[in-house]
């Protein structure tokens, strides 16, 4: 069935079951394939996109479920040619190792700061859950005390 | 075995030249080897096997190793561009084309026979490939990129290029080449004060001689190897351009859902496809010997309509295997236990268990392929793209010439995109061909990928030790089951009596290399009993080792930095605790202290890890500082949590929900340093996997007393009983 859907700020209307996965149809039927498939079980995060704001894993998400809510992906994160905070920090701290996992890590960082700009280390544990398997934690956790710190706030 | 002529790589399409190992080495090659260059060389500004200098002066470097987070394409660009004193920012990167004139096992083809350079050789050796093996490969794995291929070939070629563009330069200005120097990718003739560019002395540069013997720099004139150098495949990879084998796209492409007979060795013995053909943009249900594909014009939709074919496979024969059956038929193999060495004052005995391991890399296995008239296309991400190339030919009944393969960037490698394991790719393109001409992408689920890895063996170990009136150890023996070698199970203590037996013991359960192959169980097994030894002795397990380590300078010296920098005599809170352990593999030296808190309930939390590590010189220190950080947390997540088991001759686990990895919220601090020695470069892509495991353990029995002895963590209550 005819869906339309707004991604990147771009109205489109694809022809699929509305069970289809949000991934799937960013992937194949938009070709954006900055959003990753590690799991299909909303388990590891490197689906995650932004559904009105918020960080969502996307391979669980089915299409019918996103209705005019805007979504945002890794690219459209940041306008053409320009970079989001967070992925300047990341190149700053030169986090990714093999980068499967780290478009989806920035979109959950970055969903995370968007809702509290100020975070905790608590508050980024109990949030931050995604898998990366070349273990870029250490690098992940100063990006963002960075990115904190630039915005003013105590982590 | 390919004959090395000049028709043999014009007529592969590509070019040749370079001479890097008779550079250095002074080996023969075959004739005329180094001297060849391709008839275009001089148009396209080639100057050896692997480095072009373009008009513009942009020097490209093209790299015979795939980019899987290591980082090693831009450290071994930098090892380039510092022998050739090329302008950092004026370099480009990129991956080597899937073709013989790069395969690195040439290295040891060329020389033919036995012989393998020293270094090349503990990698072949102890990362467990034949040398036969490595013949037509383009590996990267065994910790080699840099310390071979780097070390030996882009070092050589930078500085040979060097030499020619220097020569071109004198060539024109009338001038010796004495009196000119490269700096910034440029040549400077200073008397006349005259200047030209890389780029301006390209073409005349690549008509001449490329030199067997060039001039290397010395390490105290490093320059861009001792800057911090960003790594050149960050930018994207943070805004979603970077492009994986799961992200190939082409028009007409299909997508295959496999699934795999669950029992290693098992057969497909009936399929209804009746309901799964119905189903909504499913194009064919594919019968293949060991599995069964639905292809369809999504991947969604393929997965969906596999999940409604109800297979029989049958189980080989291996249908009873389980875990227990495994760690049965290993004590069994090593009963009796090794006797206690005479003499002893005290002695000490031990068993430890560690269990099956996945890759579990965050890309699933994925290859594309297209069988047409011409011969076949690849598309995947692999660590070896001329082996994968062979098994796809062989799958489709090819010559490897007739197949093109194109690498990608690697979503994980860990060992499990090594050669010898690439089923994937031959279920990719013997599906691909039932589709013929349509391009066919095959994706692992994650399930597919946890329930058919290669994986790291199971093993039991079992230690004696005896230790003399003044505390110190004199003699170590184990036996121990899932493999060994010299390097993983050799203590470098000062330990008169040391004797290490393996014992096989055959099972059903597939085997390969995961990251730091053997040493990630011995060193686990070596490090835990060096420290048992240590507390039956009543010393410091710092100073213990220490003592034992009087006539191995290098290893002294690096246990003695991780202990300065983790301060190892300063006093801790009760319920916390600091455990050390020093491994070498691949050339390097690394050592760990792990602090831990062990709550009263047996709650463990890791505070931070510290490690010292000697892989002789750094090439990039940030780059390496991440493989660091990277292979302690790898290793972390396997110690505490990861297990493969087995029952009915079936893979348990399924995903990540059964098969867990630690977050960002039980990610410790990290503090890295590395001590320079003079020693050949080590590898850095697994050498800190080794010794985290034991140091953990280690740390919590000096938290609690509670002595772990069987990996994963997670299996024992961390609470002593009283």
């Amino acid at each position: 069935m005819a869906i339309t859907l707004t991604v990147n700020g771009t109205v489109h209307t694809v022809d699929v079951e509305p069970e289809m996965p949000l991934l799937w149809v960013l992937r194949e039927a938009m070709g954006l394939t900055g959003t990753k498939f590690g799991c299909g079980i909303a388990a590891c995060g490197a689906c995650t996109v932004h559904l009105d704001g918020r960080a969502v894993r996307s391979c669980t998400l089915p299409v019918s479920a996103v209705g005019d809510k805007p979504v945002t992906t890794i690219e459209g994160l940041a306008p053409q040619g320009a970079l989001h905070a967070v992925q300047r920090a990341w190149i700053a701290h030169q986090v990714p190792q093999c980068g499967y996992c780290q478009s989806g890590l920035i979109m959950a960082v970055a969903g995370l700061i968007a809702q509290n700009p100020h975070p905790t280390d608590a508050e980024v544990d109990a949030g931050i859950t995604n898998i990366c398997r070349c273990g870029t934690f250490a690098r992940v956790r100063r990006a963002i005390h960075d990115l904190v710190r630039e915005q003013g706030g105590a982590s | 075995m390919n004959k090395w002529t000049r028709r043999t790589f014009i007529g592969a399409g590509t070019v040749a030249g370079g001479g890097f190992l008779l550079g250095v080495a002074g080996f023969t090659f075959a004739p005329g080897r180094h001297a060849l260059v391709a008839d275009d060389a001089e148009a396209k500004g080639q100057l050896t096997t692997w480095i072009t200098v373009t008009p513009d002066n942009i020097v490209t470097i093209l790299i015979p190793h795939c980019e899987m987070g290591q980082g090693a394409p831009t450290a071994l660009a930098m090892m380039a561009a510092e022998e050739m004193e090329a302008e950092w920012d004026l370099v480009r990167v990129a991956e080597a084309p899937a073709l013989d004139a790069y395969a690195n096992g040439y290295i040891a083809r060329s020389v033919g026979g036995e012989y393998v350079p020293g270094v090349m050789a503990r990698g072949v050796d102890y990362a467990s490939f034949k040398l036969a093996e490595w013949f037509g490969l383009q590996v990267t794995g065994g910790s080699t990129a840099v310390r071979g291929t780097g070390e030996f070939g882009l070092r050589v070629a930078g500085a040979a290029a060097k030499e020619m563009l220097i020569a071109a330069a004198a060539r024109t200005w009338s001038v010796s080449a004495a009196e000119c120097t490269a700096e910034r990718s440029r040549v400077v003739h200073r008397a006349s004060t005259r200047m030209a560019t890389f780029g301006e002395l390209a073409r005349t540069a690549a008509a001449l001689e490329v030199p067997t013997r060039p001039r290397l720099k010395s390490s105290e004139a490093f320059a861009l190897r001792r800057t911090l150098v960003k790594r050149h495949d960050i930018p994207g990879k943070v805004d979603g351009t970077a492009k994986y084998a799961i992200d190939v796209s082409m028009p007409g492409m299909l997508y295959a859902a496999v699934e795999i007979a669950p029992v290693q060795g098992g057969r497909l013995r009936s399929v209804d496809p009746s309901d799964a053909e119905r189903m909504p943009g499913v194009k064919a249900v594919v019968r293949l010997d060991e599995a069964v594909a639905v292809v369809a014009d999504s991947y969604w939709r393929a997965r969906r309509a596999l999940a409604a074919l109800k297979p029989w496979f049958d189980d080989a024969g291996h249908g009873a295997v389980s875990t227990e059956s495994i760690f049965a038929a290993f004590e069994s193999a090593l009963s009796p236990p090794p006797a206690v060495p005479g003499g002893a004052v005290k002695s000490v005995a031990a068993e430890y268990r560690v269990p099956f391991l996945a890759h579990a890399t965050m890309e699933p296995m994925v290859c594309t392929v297209r069988v047409d008239t011409s011969g076949a296309d690849v598309w995947t991400g692999v660590q070896d793209p001329l082996n994968a190339r062979s098994v796809a030919a062989k799958a489709l009944g090819l010559s490897v010439d007739q197949v093109r393969l194109t690498n990608h960037l690697l979503g994980g490698g860990f060992g499990r995109r090594l050669p010898f394991t690439f089923d994937y790719v031959d279920l990719a393109a013997r599906i691909a061909k039932a589709m013929s001409p349509a391009p066919v992408k095959t994706i692992w689920s994650r399930e597919n990928d946890l329930q058919h890895d290669y994986y790291r063996p199971a093993a039991i170990s079992r230690h004696v030790g005896a230790i003399d009136a003044s505390g110190r150890a004199v003699a170590v023996h184990s036996t121990y089951t899932g493999g060994g070698n010299g390097e993983a199970v050799a203590m470098p203590y000062d330990i008169p009596d040391q004797d290490a037996e393996g014992r096989d013991v055959d099972h059903s359960i597939r085997l390969g290399q995961w990251r730091s192959v053997l040493n990630s169980q011995h060193g686990f097994f070596k490090e835990s009993f060096i420290d048992e030894m240590a507390h039956a002795a009543g010393k410091d397990p710092f100073a213990f080792r220490r003592d034992l380590l009087e006539k191995q300078p290098r290893f002294k010296a690096v246990l003695e930095k991780v202990a300065a920098i983790s301060n190892w005599d300063s006093a801790v809170p009760a319920g916390e605790g600091r455990g050390i352990a020093i491994c070498e593999s691949f050339g390097t030296i690394a050592a760990e202290v792990v602090h831990v808190q062990v709550s009263a309930e047996g709650h463990l939390k890791v505070l931070n890890v510290s490690a010292a590590v000697d892989c002789g010189d750094v090439v990039n220190v940030d780059g390496a500082k991440a493989q660091v950080e990277g292979s302690i947390v790898f290793a972390l997540s396997a110690a505490l949590l990861s297990e493969i088991t087995i029952a009915n001759g079936r893979i348990v686990q399924t995903n990540f929900r059964d098969y867990p990895m630690i977050h960002l919220a039980d990610a410790p601090l990290i503090t890295a340093e590395f001590v320079r020695s003079d020693a050949p470069l080590g590898g850095l892509g697994e050498p800190c996997v080794p010794p985290l495991a034991a140091a953990l353990t280690n740390a919590i029995f000096a938290a609690c007393g509670v002595r772990v002895r069987e990996l994963p963590i997670k299996k024992t209550p961390l609470v002593a009983r009283a």
